[in-house]
């Protein structure tokens, strides 16, 4: 077993519900052993004279027809129900184990034909099963146990079947295959572990499973025969007298429910910690005590920066529940036309400032800014109607993955039209000869029959188009494009690339782009911003991207980047270690652990977002010179800062 | 060293309307100590024909040889050894390690498989240098796979293959998972470890700067053919087939504005693969083929294959030039000829 | 050559077409060929009885010759090829030959006794369904992004509970309370609308608890979905996001799980119907095997099965209509 799986389920057994079964099941297991050895006597006592009685002290739940003490009788009666339940799913796991791991083992025609016998017989209720398999048997303990132990292996085997089927494709096999590992050891080492903690997990709870199915048969007389007793037989008996006492009924039935809960809920217990591991329980961090990024001194001059009434935000900060902060502090203005680009990698919060200017963000996290227009307004200030009236009409957004940003039970036509039909009012016709000529302007060949397909008709590229159509429906101001091609091939991807712009200048709308890719962010933008943990730490025309940026961290980004000119004779560079988890809140700039540049100042004290030039800013204590980039790295001799 | 070649390898899944051939009768050689990158785009099957090369799916025709000759298909026995020699990094290196062996294990795994099973101590010992080898702290060697980073991951993935003692090390897209910063320190890995250790490597991505950078030769390949083959520069610098000519220029570049390169990349999306087109799969796409100029209607009949060996370019297309996208509205008088002779 | 882009969507409509029709002829050898195999099952049931299942049937004191006379009116002392040929032409004309134990015609015993069960099964599949699925979707509804903890966790308490008590003792706790305690509802029969009440409870309860579960963890699924971004993205209003853009990818998986609550409802009926003296096909299953009654055993393994199959067929054609990608994704 390996080291982190037994503490995760030490872990999970030490709450309530883990503390709960554990008990329960610890119980029911010493019960069965001890009880048939201190009790059999007391169990088997006539006293024909007490016959058929209700509730007394002497008898807390009565007595039976021959007058013999059901309580007694009940603990007495754990050892059988117990162990036939336990004979029951060990039987149904012999069979179905071995039956589900063939078609991955054999694999060809025998392996889709057994698939194909699984499929079938797990659509065969259990208890049916059992009482067809019982009767062939014969009626009794051996026919119940048999019953139910056939009738829960194709349950069994469908589980075994899938994993031993993910195993079987799993890359880490292939390269132990590859190695030559012998056949036992693959066995042992790669499979086995790999499979047997959800299996043992499902045995436990075919267990539970089992004790109810037995009680069933035995309830119905088809289970244990007299003079042998189980639970099922003795809430059997005890239902015929339910009119008059009640209570001798109602001690079998809890139980077999106890019992039965026991089990299963122990099973789940374990299901819940082999599935989860959960997430590392982060300290709650003080929002209050969050560097502030200092706002940068206001801009010498107006003229270079064209006046923002598309968007401006000042100071987003997008927090979640527990600590996490992924945005921090993050300033930008979008000019009307105007393409902008966020430049990042993943987890620097590039997505979510996207996600929180289009109001789309998960609804646990938390949104401040000191200032948010968008539009000429403060979508907050708005009220619901009005802010989807203002945000459906002029704000389109393109997603990453085109293969799940559509709806795969909806006509793509009826998911573009719908646009029209609740923002602008259309008619459903006009409204779907709207989405025709939408199509056909994002150049999908043949647009009329198009709208009546679904996604999966379309291509990756074809789909990223009619996302884009879908954000042209009615005349978006901005268009928010996150990784909008990431997913596709690069042929295609100029294509869409090509599309956006074209869209942007004949439409006048102005656009955020946002990608992990420095080039194909500079095709396409004439301004960008990269982010680094939360942060804008620089933002720069292409135009210094390409000759020099300030930031070490922009820098390293490009220069770590193979082009097709890098020299291969040369290493690329490379940034050593890893980008602080949205939780970090140390004081200094956050690339400084992995910048060559730092200085003690920079582990200490967040540089601000600076002016530097027109249209540059930058947030470094020691930023690079101009066209330094790729010279060695060495403490800055000028320095900027206030 | 060694050298591995395919040879009219094909590869086929499934059957009937659903089937699909994911590698097309390709002829690829890796030679000893040198990097053969391959660049395609998804379902282009290069992934799928490193797999082969591997021996991890079946081959429906061809072979796969090994200093000449063939890999054996059965496992045990000599065969066993011979498999070892080709090694493969996967791309993803959440579903490439054991999630129940420690690094330690792994590697340790592998170290037994290339030394014939070394004594306890002296696994130890390997498993710490080849920790260091792909710059990793030894210390890790007690962690189990879920307690590391991606790029640690994939470190270790390299690890393991090369503590087997492979030959050919064959890496699908090891990158390509891994995020930017991470990316170049696993490529520079990659590039001091072939000039260590000499090893043959195959470099399988869909990035053509990544495949560029890391790689002597460098292979095309489009809906399970290799179109294009040559020595990177060659190929990068100029390129003769249509498609390489259209990959090339659709490759992002630094501050390029989108209308250099992208105003002539207008090809269309790619077909089905599990219906490709006839003849040449790239015609329906081409700027040179019988879209372009009705009356090349060769491209469409005849595998540009047939005959390859004939033209001095290893280069599959029939009417390979080496102006972009430049081709004249009518073909020259050789080529009407070549056409004729091939028929 | 131009004409090329304009025929790609005619050859992708006809090609789905086609998938589908072959997706349908698959589904309908698979039923055809289940029921082959449930029919060979079933007739080789009676040759797996340990020892001779009529000397089992009639008891150790009944004379040879009435041993051997039955045996040959069940034809069990013919070659075995022949004994299946005439079983399987016997059970496609309908017959099921006699019982052992009461000599009547095993067909008219179901006959009889089939209308009481399923009339209990589809009602309790219906009511199961009419609650389930909507309640599951409000669920999903109100506790989407982790919102109103409260009622979540006392929704999968309860539903816990339900799913885990089996309908026999969920049976005697109605009885208990409903039909001793308060007497609104009789104890056990046949007869008008309230004697349903009781058994129809009995046997939806559980099913009703775990397929809203399922409608629940699937709906929240739904609305993770990227495209239900894209649907909130486009501002159109919270109505169209849940009816038009979740509901129906929910449900694919609501109807698989339907049918195989199907098959397990004819199968609870058994059960309940011992309860409740419910003069259906599960009191004559329990009381033929328990007197060995083989042919009837045999015959209602025929007729239990075969309604299985039915169900699920009816579930895959079903998925086949509503989702169009079914009949691609499978195999």
């Amino acid at each position: 077993m390996s080291e982190p799986s037994t503490s995760r389920f030490r872990q999970a057994l030490r709450t309530p519900v883990g503390i709960t079964a554990s008990i329960g099941l610890a119980a029911i297991i010493v019960l069965a052993i001890i009880a048939p050895i201190l009790w059999s006597d007391d169990a088997a006592k006539l006293d024909i004279l007490a016959a058929s009685q209700g509730a007394s002290r002497a008898h807390p739940l009565g007595t039976d027809a021959l007058g013999r003490d059901i309580l007694y009788r009940m603990l007495v009666a754990t050892r059988l129900s117990v162990t036939l339940a336990l004979l029951a799913a060990g039987l149904g796991a012999l069979i179905g184990i071995p039956l589900g791991a063939i078609p991955a083992l054999v694999g060809g025609r025998i392996g889709k034909l057994v698939t194909g016998f699984i499929n079938l017989s797990v659509a065969f209720p259990t208890l049916l099963v059992a009482i067809f398999v019982a009767a062939i048997i014969g009626v009794g303990a051996r026919g119940a146990v048999a019953g139910i132990g056939i009738a829960i292996a194709p349950y069994f085997a469908r589980l075994s079947q899938t994993l031993s089927a993910s195993v079987a494709g799993s890359d880490y096999l292939a390269a132990a295959r590859m190695l030559g590992v012998r056949r036992v050891r693959l066995l042992r080492r790669h499979i086995l572990p790999n499979v047997a903690e959800p299996l043992l997990i499902t045995v436990t709870i075919a267990v539970g499973d089992s004790l109810l199915a037995l009680a069933g048969l035995s309830f119905l007389g088809l289970g244990v025969q007299p003079p042998q007793y189980d639970w099922g037989r003795m809430l059997s008996e005890g239902l015929s007298r339910i009119y008059v006492t009640p209570v001798v009924a109602l001690g079998p039935a809890i139980a077999i429910t106890l019992g039965a809960l026991s089990f299963v809920l122990f099973g789940e217990v374990l299901a819940k910690a082999a599935a989860g591991g959960g997430a590392p329980r982060w300290t709650r961090t003080d929002l209050s005590a969050l560097p502030v990024l200092p706002a940068g001194p206001p801009t010498g001059d107006g003229d270079a920066i064209p006046v923002p009434d598309v968007l401006a935000v000042e100071n987003l900060t997008v927090s979640f529940p527990g600590g996490s902060v992924p945005v921090r502090g993050v300033s930008l203005e979008v000019a009307p036309g105007e393409i902008i680009g966020i430049v990042g990698e993943s987890g620097s919060g590039k997505t979510l400032t996207a996600m929180a200017i289009a109001d789309l963000l998960p609804a646990a996290s938390q949104l401040t800014a000191s200032r948010f227009t968008l539009f000429g307004k403060d979508p907050r200030s708005l009220g619901e109607a009005e802010r989807r009236r203002l945000l459906g009409r002029s704000l389109a957004v393109v997603y990453q993955d085109p293969m799940s940003a559509l709806n795969p039970a909806l006509r793509v036509g009826r998911q573009l039209a719908e646009v029209s039909e609740v923002h602008d009012g259309l008619s459903k016709s006009s409204a779907t000869q709207r989405a025709v000529d939408r199509l056909g302007s994002v150049r999908i060949a043949n647009p009329a029959a198009r709208v009546r397909q679904y996604p999966h008709e379309f291509s990756g590229g074809m789909r990223q188009r009619a996302v884009i159509a879908m954000g042209l429906m009615s005349e978006p101001k901005l268009i928010i494009a996150d990784e909008p091609t990431t997913a596709l091939d690069v042929t295609v991807q100029q294509q869409i690339l090509q599309l956006l712009r074209e869209v942007s200048t004949s439409g006048g709308s102005a656009a955020i782009l946002i990608s992990h890719d420095v080039a194909v962010v500079s095709q396409l933008c004439r301004r960008v911003l990269v982010m680094y943990a939360g942060r804008i730490v620089e933002e720069l025309d292409v135009a210094t991207l390409v000759i020099g940026p300030a930031h070490p961290y922009t820098a390293a980004l490009v220069a770590s980047v193979p082009t097709m000119e890098s020299d291969r004779t040369q290493p690329l560079a490379s940034i050593p270690g890893r980008a602080p988890s949205p939780y970090d809140d140390s004081p200094g700039c956050p690339f400084a652990p992995r910048c060559p540049r730092a200085s003690a100042r920079c582990t200490d004290l967040m540089p601000p977002l600076e002016q530097r030039s027109a249209g540059h800013r930058v947030a470094c204590w020691h930023p690079l010179q101009r066209g330094a980039a790729g010279t060695p790295a060495g403490v800055a001799v000028e320095d900027v800062a206030v | 060293m060694t050298t591995l070649a395919a040879s009219a390898l094909t590869v086929h899944f499934g059957h009937g309307d659903r089937g699909l051939t994911a590698v097309d009768r390709v002829d690829l050689e890796v030679p000893e100590g040198a990097t053969v990158g391959l660049v395609g785009e998804s379902g282009s099957g290069k992934s799928t024909l490193a797999r082969a090369l591997c021996g991890l799916v079946p081959a429906a025709g061809g072979e796969v040889l090994l200093d000449g000759a063939p890999v054996p298909k059965r496992h045990g026995g000599r065969a066993v050894d011979r498999r070892r020699r080709v090694q493969m990094i996967f791309q993803d290196p959440f579903a490439s390690l054991n999630p129940r062996m420690s690094v330690g294990e792994a590697i340790g795994e592998a170290a037994a498989a290339g030394r014939g099973g070394a004594r306890r101590g002296a696994r130890r010992e390997q498993v710490r240098r080849y920790l260091e080898l792909v710059h990793l702290d030894p210390e890790l060697a007690g962690r189990y796979p879920s307690r590391l980073s991606g790029g640690q991951r994939q470190r270790v993935a390299i690890a393991r293959a090369l503590a087997a003692r492979p030959e050919v090390l064959i890496a699908d897209e090891i990158t390509s998972s891994l995020d930017v910063s991470v990316q170049s320190a696993v490529l520079n890995l990659m590039r001091e470890l072939r000039g260590e250790l000499g090893i043959s490597m195959m470099f399988v991505s869909h990035n053509l700067a990544t495949v560029r950078y890391v790689s002597d030769h460098l292979a095309v390949m489009y809906l399970g053919r290799i179109v294009e083959i040559g020595p990177t520069e060659t190929v990068v610098s100029d390129p003769r087939h249509p498609y390489t000519q259209a990959l090339l220029r659709a490759v992002p570049r630094l501050g390029a504005s989108p209308a250099e390169t992208a105003a002539d990349v207008e090809l269309g999306d790619p077909p089905d693969p599990h219906r490709p087109p006839p003849g040449c799969h790239f015609h329906p796409r081409c700027p040179v083929g019988p879209q372009a100029v009705p009356e090349r209607t060769i491209c469409v009949e005849q595998d540009p294959r047939d005959g390859a060996a004939d033209r001095p370019h290893r280069t599959f297309c029939h009417f390979a030039s080496s102006s972009p996208g430049r081709a004249p509205a009518v073909p020259p008088r050789e080529e009407q000829f070549h056409v004729a002779r091939d028929r | 050559m131009t004409a090329a882009p304009a025929s790609i969507g005619a050859q992708r409509n006809w090609w789905a077409g086609r998938t589908r029709s072959a997706y349908l002829f698959r589904r309908t050898a698979r039923l055809l060929v289940s029921l082959a195999l449930l029919l060979t099952a079933t007739f080789f049931m009676i040759h797996l009885v340990p020892g001779d299942p009529v000397r089992a049937a009639l008891g150790p004191t009944a004379p040879a010759s009435l041993v051997a006379e039955r045996k040959a009116a069940l034809g069990l002392d013919k070659p075995l090829v022949t004994q299946y040929v005439d079983y399987i032409r016997d059970v496609l004309h309908g017959d099921f030959g006699t019982s052992m134990t009461t000599g009547e015609s095993v067909t008219e015993v179901i006959k009889q006794r089939a209308p009481a069960t399923f009339k209990l099964a589809g009602i309790a599949f219906l009511v199961a369904m009419f609650v389930a699925v909507p309640l599951g979707v409000l669920m999903a509804a109100l506790t989407r992004d982790s919102r109103r903890r409260g009622v979540e966790l006392g929704f999968t308490a309860a539903t816990g509970g339900l799913a885990a008590i089996p309908s026999f003792l969920l049976a005697v706790g109605l009885v208990y309370l409903f039909a001793v305690t308060i007497h609104i509802f009789p104890v056990a029969g046949r007869a008008g609308f309230s004697s349903y009440v009781l058994p129809v409870a009995a046997l939806a309860l559980a099913p009703i608890a775990a397929l809203s579960r399922i409608v629940r963890v699937e709906g929240l699924r739904v609305l993770e979905q990227d495209y239900i971004r894209t649907a909130r993205g486009k501002r159109l209003p919270a109505r169209i996001v849940y009816v038009r853009h979740a509901l129906p990818n929910t449900l694919t998986p609501t109807l698989t799980l339907a049918g195989l609550l199907l098959g397990g409802l004819v199968a609870g009926t058994v059960l309940v119907e011992n309860i409740f003296a419910w003069p259906g096909l599960g009191t004559t299953l329990v009381q033929s095997v328990a007197e060995k009654d083989y042919p009837t055993v045999q015959a209602l393994a025929v007729v239990f099965g075969t309604v299985v199959l039915l169900a699920n067929f009816a579930v895959d054609i079903a998925l086949g209509v509503i989702d169009p990608r079914s009949t691609i994704l499978e195999s």
